[in-house]
């Protein structure tokens, strides 16, 4: 293992960003750009500190959206994908309509959404559920149609039952497409409670966006963007850890065990990995 | 080391798939063998000859046409839990620590963890896995992945082992080695063993009797007692004995290749398959 790994994978984009940031200062201030175009990123900050109870409370709102809405979506998804992945006839009968959902504008439906369902947050969560369930709902398809015939074959000279086979063969070689689905779900759910806001509703972040643009304060719509993509990461990156908690088998050799059998254990084991180890590789 | 009393008994088993044209496909066409009690039969016949098939009908999976799988008197075709089966690959389970892949069976038996747990942590010396129980499957050689797989079959506890090819795919050290090793454990564990390989030579070395195969579909083309002495060692290869046992066999296997190749290459067929086979 190199220690070092972890670090230089951080450095980098690190020093890229800062880069664009010093840049991106630059250019604002010595072709003094005004601020209504392209405001400069010390403006953006002083503008999410001067404003951020405004930004906050509207943060809020989107941020319940967002999370109502991933929510919402992991539900659908989940029965949808282990529905299709396990009755051909209703991959037949569904499928079609789970990727026609897709091709609908979601901007179009969010209007209709508003008069069926009314001025409440409701409409909003339903248009970030329909952006974020669909990779979600195809990936875990896929990873509930890639379980090798052998190993069920195994599970069944075993005589395992249907639901042994589902939860100790099925859904473990599931997860790690469902995790992927969910990653590319997360950052759908920023744009899904974003667009919801732009019609119909007085709070959220999008919706600050929609007045600061028709006023020209471009800095606010600049930290709300800020805001926004911070929130996104921050999804992603709480997936990711959900996942590697959830995959120990994806990263190490090893498994991770709980801490006090972890100090039950013996260190003359851990003495004994290490020479099996050593053995193996010479 | 055969005690004499029949274990598992097949006889006149038929079994055949359909093909993409929907023509049926006979593959196994009127098997019969029989392996005692502690028995180590071994199964030799070409590649895509019916062998996976017949381990198929036997472990329940798949239902003969027609034909008895009888263990111990009572017929299991088409019923799962009777025997062990190993398969061709390892086929563990990557999430699964090698100490919880080897106790798939009892697990899925439902039996209390209590009751097996600490065996099976007991054997890992036993099957060259030590050190290693608590490690993923990707962490481990093919040579070890192998034997915590042929542990997991035994910790199923039935009486009748199925090994598919356990090693066509590793390398010859390995190979030798894991056959010597497997001839150990049948030792100390006591099974009825049925051994699917296509090399002759490992049938010899490891088997009490061999069965030859012909090619699909299927049938018994003639059975090869092996009276060489136990235990075996690779010293066993170089004797008189094996060589001439091994002739045997390979004269059995090679006769049954070039019946295929007249039969593939001539104008009759089997008559079963040969209008469909004209079509295509």
């Amino acid at each position: 293992m190199a220690p070092g790994r972890r670090g230089e994978g951080l450095l980098t984009p690190a020093l890229i960003f800062l880069a664009v940031l010093a840049a991106w200062e630059a250019l604002t201030r010595l072709r003094d750009i005004k601020a209504y175009i392209l405001p400069s990123p010390s403006a953006i900050v002083r503008r999410l500190q001067t404003d951020w109870p405004t930004l906050a409370s509207n943060f809020q709102v989107t941020l319940a959206e967002m999370l109502l809405g991933f929510g919402l979506a992991f539900v659908v998804a989940m029965t949808l994908g282990i529905l299709i992945a396990h009755s051909p006839a209703i991959r037949r009968g569904l499928y079609p309509f789970v990727i026609a959902s897709q091709t609908v504008p979601v901007i179009a439906i969010a209007p209709v959404l508003i008069i069926w369902f009314g001025y409440n947050i409701l409409p909003r969560v339903l248009v970030t559920a329909l952006l974020a369930f669909f990779p979600l709902t195809v990936n875990t398809v896929t990873g509930f149609q890639v379980v090798e015939t052998e190993l069920v074959n195994l599970f069944r000279s075993l005589n395992a039952t249907r639901a042994q086979i589902f939860f100790k063969l099925s859904l473990p070689t599931a997860l790690p497409f469902i995790f992927a689905g969910l990653k590319v779900s997360a950052t759908h759910c920023v744009i899904g409670a974003t667009v919801g806001e732009w019609i119909g509703t007085d709070r959220g972040l999008g919706h600050l966006i929609v007045l600061d643009t028709a006023q020209l304060d471009t800095p606010r719509v600049f930290a709300s963007i800020v805001l926004l993509s911070l929130s996104g990461i921050a999804l992603f990156l709480a997936v990711s850890v959900f996942e590697w908690i959830a995959l120990p088998w994806r990263h190490g050799h090893a498994a991770r065990r709980p801490l006090f059998r972890l100090l039950s254990q013996r260190i003359l084991r851990s003495r004994k990995t290490m020479a099996a180890i050593s053995e193996k590789e010479a | 080391m055969p005690s004499g009393a029949v274990e598992l008994s097949v006889e006149d088993l038929y079994c055949s798939f359909r093909d993409l044209q929907g023509h049926p496909l006979p593959v196994l066409a009127g098997i019969s063998l029989s392996a005692s009690e502690n028995e180590f039969v071994a199964i030799v016949g070409p590649s895509g000859c019916g062998k996976s098939t017949l381990f198929n009908v036997a472990a329940g999976l798949v239902l003969p046409e027609s034909g008895s799988v009888r263990l111990n008197g009572v017929d299991i075709a088409g019923s799962p839990g009777h025997v062990a089966y190993m398969m061709q690959k390892d086929l563990l389970l990557a999430w699964r620590t090698i100490a919880d892949n080897v106790t798939l069976g009892p697990e899925l038996a439902r039996k209390p963890r209590s009751s097996y747990r600490d065996r099976a942590l007991d054997l890992m010396r036993r099957f060259g896995l030590e050190g290693f129980e608590h490690f993923y499957p990707s962490a481990l050689s093919g040579g070890m992945r192998q034997r915590a797989a042929l542990m997991r079959t035994i910790l199923c506890d039935k009486s009748l082992l199925l090994l598919d090819e356990p090693f066509g795919a590793l390398d010859a050290l390995t190979r030798a080695a894991m056959q010597e090793w497997l001839l150990d454990i049948w030792h100390d564990f006591r099974r009825t063993v049925l051994f699917i390989t296509h090399d002759p030579e490992e049938a010899v070395f490891l088997a009490d009797r061999i069965y030859v195969l012909t090619s699909r579909p299927a049938r018994v083309k003639g059975i090869v007692p092996v009276s060489l002495g136990r235990p075996r060692s690779h010293k066993t290869i170089a004797t008189l004995q094996f060589a001439q046992l091994k002739r045997q066999v390979l004269d059995l296997v090679w006769d049954e290749g070039a019946d295929a190749l007249r039969g593939r290459l001539g104008p009759e067929g089997p008559p079963a398959a040969g209008a469909s086979r004209e079509n295509r």
